[in-house]
């Protein structure tokens, strides 16, 4: 599906650029934002590319500050480590730089996310004998635990926004309420879930992610029957301010669409 | 000291039927070529440790290498699955694969505690996590000095550490630089490692982040140029995406991985035979 952008008539857009240009526009200049693999990285360097130029990457190959002017096809791609500021060693960025309290923003993918924000990127199936495997927790357990804020995203369907997790890999906010006080978990955990047909953002006190708002041209019931659980609609449920012509070019300009 | 051997008599001296074996690279400076030697020489019965297991873990499970498998992200980074890994975890091809499973973090925390000497470390992390009830080597210890409660990790201690680093000089000491991963640690928690290098040099260049480990704690330096292809080597050679993104074909179905392995890795006697065994398409782009 594809529609047009309201700044130019010549540049129509997709429902998967929405969802990166919505992700990108949580991150603002200044912002210290781990970037975790796949759709995270495309968002996190959309914003560099576009709105918020001084934001600081930092990938878990031990890349800070990494500034690449093409989408890096993985974490560990020599276009990060020879722009970055500083590269360092694996067990050094996850001590002192992630658990050291160092980070403002984890930006993580999922197979799976629950209504708390909880994530699995481990199994389908049981654990034992699973009918999908997946690659496995990566650095999202810790990424989860102590960035100051959490950002999720993810393509929406009844098999990824699920009632409950097959595997919890990664915590958000476990059960809701002061779950994560009570673990003494260091972070506020996930604050929103950005997908290809809306946002989601974590509602304070029951920590439950609600609708907040809709992309253009998609019905707040069909977001309904795309999430495997009841999934509460905000009463400020908005529109999703559409791709400008300046995100898109910059967003194009370096997935090479 | 370090001894200049060659990889086939590194691995044939060094790596053992059901030892533990963990060739270790973050996406950078992957040991694939020692990997390879290991499928030629059909190791059995290995425990393979590695943060990242990728194609070369892959292959070494599709060929009945591996007993276990201690990691924390096995995948194809922006390409798929391993699908080898995925078929011996989800219907015990060619035989049943034990996994242990942590996060990064934790792995990281392992190497750290082998290298260091000490019988385990600790980190922030797992709480409220499955991993913590599936994986035995996650328990937990309290702060005596403040009473927070701290995940602990044992020790990884491998019988072999393998590492690319870019150069050695003529008394053995390599130096690597770029994403270094845990290689460090990884060598330094090893009873014995070996490194694969690009060249021997005269005098080591200086780098931003350049890591040197000193010829006294390897055994064996093999110089095999490319030798982490289709991984890189900065200031040698780029990443071939190519080679990551036509995996995914052949390693989805067993037959077509069999034939490719046997034309290219059990066919060919070296890295440099198994590299021009390659299609030049797979080769095209990655010098730097």
């Amino acid at each position: 599906m594809s529609r047009t952008s309201p700044a130019s008539k010549s540049l129509e857009w997709t429902n998967d650029e929405m969802m990166t240009v919505a992700a990108a526009r949580e991150l603002t200049s200044g912002t210290v934002c781990f970037v975790g693999i796949g759709l995270p990285s495309t968002a996190a360097n959309l914003a560099r590319a576009s709105h918020a130029p001084g934001v600081v990457l930092i990938y878990e190959s031990g890349c800070i500050g990494a500034k690449p002017d093409r989408l890096p096809p993985s974490i560990g791609d020599g276009i990060l480590s020879r722009t970055a500021d500083a590269v360092i060693s694996v067990p050094e960025i996850f001590a002192y730089w992630l658990q050291a309290g160092r980070i403002d923003i984890g930006f993580l993918g999922a197979a799976q996310v629950d209504r708390f924000g909880n994530i699995n990127t481990t199994v389908v199936g049981d654990y034992g004998s699973p009918q999908v495997r997946l690659p496995g927790a990566g650095g999202a357990p810790e990424i989860a635990t102590s960035c100051s804020k959490v950002i999720i995203t993810l393509r929406h369907s009844p098999r990824a926004m699920v009632e409950k997790l097959d595997f919890v890999t990664s915590v958000g906010h476990g059960d809701g309420g002061d779950f994560r006080a009570r673990l003494g978990l260091p972070g506020m955990g996930p604050q929103a879930i950005i997908t290809d047909l809306g946002i989601l953002r974590c509602e304070a006190e029951s920590c439950e992610f609600v609708l907040s708002s809709v992309h253009p041209g998609v019905e707040i019931s069909q977001v309904l029957e795309a999430t495997g659980w009841t999934l509460r609609v905000a009463d400020d449920v908005s529109v999703t301010a559409p791709p400008t012509v300046e995100e898109l070019r910059a967003l194009r300009s370096f997935v090479g669409a | 000291m370090a001894r200049f051997s060659s990889l086939h008599d590194a691995v044939a001296e060094n790596i053992k039927d059901g030892d533990t074996v963990a060739l270790e690279g973050f996406t950078h400076l992957i040991p694939f070529a020692a990997g390879h030697e290991i499928i030629r020489q059909q190791r059995k019965d290995l425990t393979l440790v590695r943060m990242t297991p990728d194609i070369i873990y892959d292959q070494l499970i599709g060929m009945g290498c591996a007993r276990k498998l201690i990691f924390s992200w096995a995948g194809n980074p922006g390409a798929g699955s391993l699908h080898r890994f995925r078929d011996a975890v989800e219907h015990s091809v060619p035989h049943v694969l034990e996994i242990e499973e942590h996060s990064h973090a934790g792995m990281a925390t392992r190497y750290q505690a082998g290298a260091s000497g000490l019988p385990f470390g600790m980190l922030r992390g797992y709480a409220g996590t499955d991993l913590a009830t599936i994986t035995p080597t996650i328990k937990w210890v309290t702060c005596p000095f403040t009473g927070e409660n701290l995940a602990a990790v044992p020790a990884l201690r491998p019988d072999v550490g393998v590492i690319c680093a870019q150069q050695a000089d003529r008394d053995g000491n390599v130096m690597l630089w770029g994403i270094t991963g845990v290689q460090k640690e990884a060598v330094l928690a090893s009873r014995c490692s070996i490194v694969l290098v690009e060249e021997i040099v005269d005098k080591f260049s200086s780098h931003m982040n350049g890591v040197v480990l000193p010829s006294w704690v390897i055994d064996d330096v093999c110089v095999v140029p490319s030798g982490a292809y289709p991984s890189y080597a900065q200031g040698y050679s780029q990443r071939a995406s190519a080679f990551y993104a036509q995996w995914e074909t052949i390693s989805k179905d067993r037959e077509k991985f069999l034939t490719w392995m046997n034309e290219h890795v059990l066919a060919t006697s070296d890295h440099a035979q198994f590299l021009a065994s390659l299609d030049p398409k797979l080769l095209e782009d990655v010098n730097e």
